[in-house]
């Protein structure tokens, strides 16, 4: 087990003036034994920043520092890393048992203390069944834990995941992804685990770094990363279904939206809303107001903030979520099952003062 | 797309069997004119059913040789040892390079590929007179050397095997290095097993060429005893003076094709394996 550093690291494809920055400078330390959720949308760079750390890409610029000790230019074998690919990566013409082993053997280490080792992992794994079969025998899930016992039989100071889930089912996913966390409880290694579902994100990790276009956006807790975001792409990835972003104009202590269109700026149900700004305002000049479904709460007619015209309803069973505009913009609430609005209703909503998130309209930067 | 109409059955039947006729009714004169007197080859017609010299002329065959070839045991030995030298040799030269072609980034590797590629269009017989002067020059004739040294570049290997080694996905060669497999090991552990199909295949197209080379061992050996089996058959039938026993080339053309027929049918299973599926 071992802590991680990275200090400004960089990565670039090509050299001279083709030269492609694909990581932009990106800091953070794990701590030892801590799980880490690397999340972001599609190509932002998250499988080429733990591939760096597996030493499968070369670093371009900046340190990565595994239990102290600087690794930009060890091998992978010599880095004491375990990766999970997304498709597994299994040797197909060995078994379970011997696709468990093979990093151990290579390693010289003595065969009956292999053969614990794969019995354990295999136990652990509900893999025991299965040790004689091939890979191409055996389902995705099973495939999928036996990529896991490859990587727990060698007892690494650090895991890294590569999308481990995407190619399960739902269902399987689910449950895989508690087994995960039992067996991070157990062994308690040093874990940095790439995804882009945000479900996944937000239950796995200790702490999320929320990643887009190559840069660490926000590194925190799952929960301060959701009650906080530090910026509007954030915001806007975080929490299912997004964030509600109305951007606007502060004038004096008020706080005025401006309609994304014409169209609806005309439309009378959604008017542009106007707020008081909170105390000490954020700042002048344009903002944009964030605000969650979960937050916008309906409210009688007189203490209504603004009216929600309701142009679409999702009833997922629990609570359903009502697409429509208002405050100037296009809007996403949450309404409780009991209270399932009817299209083209013109609902009267308000949202708490604490519930208000402030971006600079500009850079997208949180400001309060 | 299956129907069955009796009529088109039994078309389809008669054309199987005309067409398995064919092929096999020489191969069966072939084999009776082995077990005739050479008097009896002559005859016109010539029989169609089997005679009683079948061992007498096996052996004969095989011990002393016909129309002053050597002993035909000697010539299927050197064609034995030239199919399976070329065979082997060919196949190891050809994974290790596209190994390197495939796996290595190095300085010039385009270059190595597109050279190798090259020798595609220049098969023996269009570079036989360079290749003559060079491996008489070196003191090969006459020698198993040169019968196969030259034969074992081969560009078409290297290229199944570079097209095979692309079908392998990198993140195998990703989990060895992490699993801390070098490059030796990876081949070894890793691709070879892999690649046991498509050397099957590729060993039994490779075993029947070289057993088949005709010009170049023609070329390279002047003594007797360094003739393949195929050029000693040729040798038998000597024309000028002295009267071709062909009961005797008979003999010596069925036992001529035997190993390749052997090659084939033990390594059948893997052959079509080979060539039809990789496994994933
Ligand atoms: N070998 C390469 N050469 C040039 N650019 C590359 C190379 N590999 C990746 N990239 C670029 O680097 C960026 C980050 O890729 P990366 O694979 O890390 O994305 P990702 O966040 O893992 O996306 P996904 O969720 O789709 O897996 C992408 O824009 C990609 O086009
Ligand atoms: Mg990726």
């Amino acid at each position: 087990m071992a802590a991680v550093e990275l200090r400004g690291v960089r990565k670039s494809y090509g050299s001279g003036k083709n030269a492609l920055e694909v990581i932009h400078g990106i800091d953070c330390s794990v701590a030892d034994g801590e799980f880490i959720v690397l999340v972001g949308p599609s190509g932002c760079g998250k499988s080429t920043l733990l591939r760096m750390m597996a030493g499968l890409e070369e670093i371009s610029a900046g340190e990565i520092a595994i239990g102290g000790r600087v690794v930009n230019q060890l091998e992978p074998k010599d880095r004491d890393v375990a990766m999970v690919f997304q498709n597994y990566a299994l040797y197909p013409h060995m078994s379970v048992r011997e696709n468990m082993a093979y990093g151990l053997k290579i390693r010289g280490v003595a065969a009956a203390e292999i053969a614990t080792r794969v019995e354990r992992a295999a136990a652990m794994l509900e893999l025991a069944p299965y040790l004689d079969r091939r890979p191409r025998e055996l389902s995705g899930g099973q495939r999928q834990r036996v990529a896991m016992g490859r990587a727990i039989v060698r007892n690494p100071q650090v895991f890294l995941f590569d999308e481990p889930l995407s190619n399960l089912d739902a269902k399987l996913r689910v449950q895989t992804r508690m087994e995960l966390q039992k067996l991070h409880r157990e062994f308690n290694t040093t874990s940095l685990y790439v995804t882009h579902d945000q479900v996944e994100a937000m239950t796995l990790g200790q702490r999320l770094i929320v990643m887009n276009a190559g840069v660490a956006e926000q590194i925190g807790a799952p929960m301060e990363v959701y009650a906080k975001p530090a910026s509007t792409f954030v915001a806007g990835f975080i929490g299912s279904p997004a964030m509600n972003l109305l951007r606007g104009e502060a004038q004096g202590d008020r706080f005025v939206t401006t309609a994304t269109s014409a169209a609806i700026a005309l439309a009378t149900p959604a008017p542009p809303l106007s707020i008081h700004l909170p105390v000490p305002a954020p700042r002048d000049g344009p903002l944009v107001l964030g605000l969650r479904p979960e937050h916008l709460v309906p409210a009688s007619a007189g203490a209504a903030r603004f009216g929600f015209a309701v142009e679409m309803v999702e009833s997922l069973g629990a609570d359903s979520y009502a697409y429509g505009l208002g405050g100037g913009g296009t809007l996403i609430a949450r309404v409780a099952a009991g209270t399932v609005p009817v299209v083209d209703e013109v609902l009267p909503l308000t949202f708490a003062a604490q519930h208000m998130h402030w971006f600079d309209a500009a850079n997208g930067k949180r400001v309060a | 797309m299956v129907e069955n109409r009796p009529g088109l059955n039994f078309f389809s039947h008669a054309l199987l069997i005309i067409g398995v006729a064919v092929v096999a009714f020489p191969v069966y004169l072939t084999f009776v004119a082995s077990t005739l007197t050479a008097d009896q080859v002559l005859d016109a017609p010539m029989r169609l059913w089997p005679g009683s010299h079948l061992l007498e002329n096996y052996a004969h065959v095989l011990q002393k040789g016909a129309g002053g070839a050597a002993p035909l045991s000697r010539l299927l030995f050197n064609s034995l040892i030239s199919a399976l030298v070329i065979a082997i040799g060919k196949i190891a030269i050809s994974i290790i390079s596209a190994y390197a072609i495939v796996y290595f980034r190095f300085p010039g590797r385009m270059f190595c590929f597109w050279l190798i590629f090259l020798t595609l269009m220049l098969p023996v017989e269009v570079r036989i007179l360079p290749t003559y002067k060079v491996v008489a020059d070196m003191g090969f004739l006459d020698s198993y050397v040169g019968l196969t040294l030259p034969l074992i570049a081969s560009a078409t290997a290297t290229f199944l095997f570079r097209q095979f080694f692309l079908t392998i996905p990198d993140e195998l060669l990703e989990a060895a290095r992490i699993d801390g497999a070098g490059p030796l090991r990876f081949f070894w552990d890793v691709v070879l097993p892999l690649s046991v199909t498509n050397i099957a295949a590729l060993f039994v197209i490779l075993f029947i060429y070289g057993w088949n080379q005709y010009l170049w061992p023609l070329l390279i050996t002047t003594q007797e005893n360094m003739y393949t089996a195929v050029i000693g058959m040729r040798r038998m039938m000597s024309g000028g003076d002295a009267a071709t026993e062909w009961n005797l080339v008979m003999t010596t053309a069925m036992l001529t094709m035997l190993p390749p027929a052997i090659v084939v049918i033990l390594m059948q299973r893997w052959f079509v394996k080979g060539l039809v599926d990789s496994e994933k």
